[in-house]
């Protein structure tokens, strides 16, 4: 009878071990894979950029500060690596091109130009995207954090190999403070 | 983000109240199925060893069955029976500037839910309002009305599809049309029934009669049965409209929980507020979406004076809650926002 209670003990453990190991490599996974997703959609990021620029050029040939400043930031953004160093450098970049859309505002050919127009679409969008794939990214690690560093999943941590993944902090203060901005001037939120 | 705790704790709070009402439809359907059964099982207990005992419970499985054909059939061909009963087309290669803009919105949701693309519809109604449908999340759909196009802005939009994407990323088709198997077959036995109690009235009566003396003479049988038997009947009457009740009570839950979700997505309640706001000023009824999809709508494609009204009617019979509630609600998703933003600069 006991030896029964014995096995069934080990079976659910075993069982439980199984389970708790798979859930941890599942988020891990997860993990990586919102990374990449960022990822993705900074270099898409990167390849717009130049397109605006030149768009926006040659009606803005006096504003030549800001564009060297947006494209300065973006060749900086396209060389960093890992999580910290990128967070900075595409903080920045997202900063230097909030600068140049809200110089766009007191160009009138520009708000009517169509490939103005749908490049800010695109921008936008993938601005919200880099924000988006950043929000589920951080879901997912603080997720993997909490669930490797708890107890009882706690145990099997070292077996899985899983460390702690860096979130995506905002560092500056500035971009913590300004929303998101709606740039399809087109239809104004009420 | 440790900060957008009180997002989670909504949805948590709605999906157990969700569950607790599917946990009670369950039970009730298993009343309904089998409670005749249960009786006539007791009736027929004290027979005689040559007379007819109920073992096997028939009404019961009738009805699961139909129960479970009439699931399967919304399963297979539910979505596309939907997306073809509203005239809607896919967007396959965005043309228009707004067309391209309700694409890329679906893509930020989607980056911003975790799920893959699904597909994208339009339906050339001039009324706002979206769906969505398919049964899981890779055959997903997400449909919104022209008029919606033409009405909100783009962070509106966005609030409408993260709400079409929470209904995706949450299940509730699965559910809902788990439910709605259960309110038809519901539907179907107490008609049956009834229709036999009209036409072989007498039958019911000799069979419970029989049981009751070959039960050694004593009056009227097992009166446990009878009593069992009786409220079985009874129970029968109204199950219709209870499990109606009860089905849209999980649907009122689910948009809830649909709206906390795409807060949770957007981080930006306000914007599907104020979009509600503006669908909930366009009084019209979304003519080209059938009553079989409404409970996928963002509002309620026929509003019959229920969704716009609070009080009793509303409170049981509709498939949403009143909007007023659910932009308070968001209200206060976003107060609660504010406040934690405040605390942190």
């Amino acid at each position: 009878m006991s030896a029964i209670i014995l096995l069934v003990v080990i079976v659910v453990l075993v069982l439980w071990i199984i389970g708790a190991y798979n859930g941890l490599i599942a988020l891990k996974n997860q993990v990586l894979n919102a990374w990449k997703q960022i990822d993705v959609q900074l270099k898409r990021r990167h390849d717009l950029i130049p397109n605006l620029v030149n768009t926006v050029r040659g009606a803005m040939d006096f504003e030549r500060g800001t564009l060297e400043a947006v494209i300065a930031a973006r060749n900086k953004a396209v060389g960093a690596t890992g999580v910290k160093d990128t967070a900075r450098a595409e903080g920045e970049l997202t900063q230097a091109l909030g600068r140049l859309f809200a110089l766009t505002e007191a160009y009138p050919e520009l708000k009517a130009n169509q490939n103005v127009l749908q490049l800010q679409e695109e921008l936008t969008s993938t601005e919200n995207k880099v924000g988006f794939a950043r929000q589920l990214y951080n879901d997912v690690a603080t997720q993997y954090n909490t669930k490797q560093a708890t107890f009882p999943t706690l145990l099997v941590a070292g077996l899985a190999k899983a460390s702690p993944a860096e979130l995506w902090e905002i560092e500056d203060v500035a971009e913590r403070a300004v929303p998101k901005v709606d740039l399809s001037f087109n239809k104004p939120a009420q | 983000m440790s900060d957008d705790a009180n997002l989670f704790a909504q949805q948590e709070a709605n999906r157990r109240r969700s569950n607790w009402l599917v946990v009670g439809f369950i039970i009730f359907f298993a009343w309904v199925g089998f409670g005749g059964d249960l009786a006539l099982g007791l009736l027929t207990a004290d027979a005689p060893p040559d007379g007819y005992h109920h073992v096997i419970p028939f009404i019961g499985l009738v009805g699961t069955l139909s129960a479970a054909a009439i699931c399967w059939y919304a399963w297979r061909h539910g979505a596309e029976r939907v997306l073809w009963s509203t005239g809607a087309w896919e967007i396959i290669e965005p043309i228009t500037p707004e067309q391209k803009q309700l694409v890329n919105v679906v893509e930020e949701m989607a980056i911003a839910s975790g799920l893959p693309k699904p597909r994208v519809y339009v339906v050339p109604d001039d009324d706002p309002n979206a769906f969505a449908t398919g049964r899981d999340e890779r055959n997903a759909s997400i449909a919104v009305t022209q008029g919606l196009l033409t009405a909100l802005s783009r962070d509106e939009l966005q609030g409408v599809i993260a709400h079409e994407m929470a209904h995706v990323r949450n299940l509730d088709v699965r559910l809902m049309t788990l439910l709605a198997g259960m309110v038809g077959a519901i539907a179907l036995m107490s008609d049956g029934m009834g229709r036999m109690m009209r036409v072989g009235g007498r039958g019911g009566l000799r069979l419970g009669g029989r049981g009751g003396s070959g039960g050694g003479g004593g009056k009227g049988g097992n009166p446990l049965g009878i009593i069992v038997l009786v409220f079985w009947l009874l129970t029968l009457v109204v199950a219709p409209v209870v499990s109606r009740i009860l089905a849209m009570s999980v649907s009122r839950k689910r948009e809830f929980l649909a709206d906390a979700t795409a807060a949770q997505f957007t981080r930006n309640p306000m914007a599907l507020a104020s979009a509600l706001e503006k669908l909930a000023s366009a009084t019209a009824a979304t003519r080209s979406i059938t009553s079989g999809a409404a409970h996928l709508c963002i509002v309620d494609p026929s509003p019959s004076l229920l969704s716009s009204r609070e009080g009793f009617l509303a409170d049981v019979l509709a498939s949403h809650p009143p909007i007023r509630q659910r932009i308070i609600k968001l209200e206060g998703m976003s107060y609660q926002q504010a406040k934690r933003t405040a605390a942190a600069s």
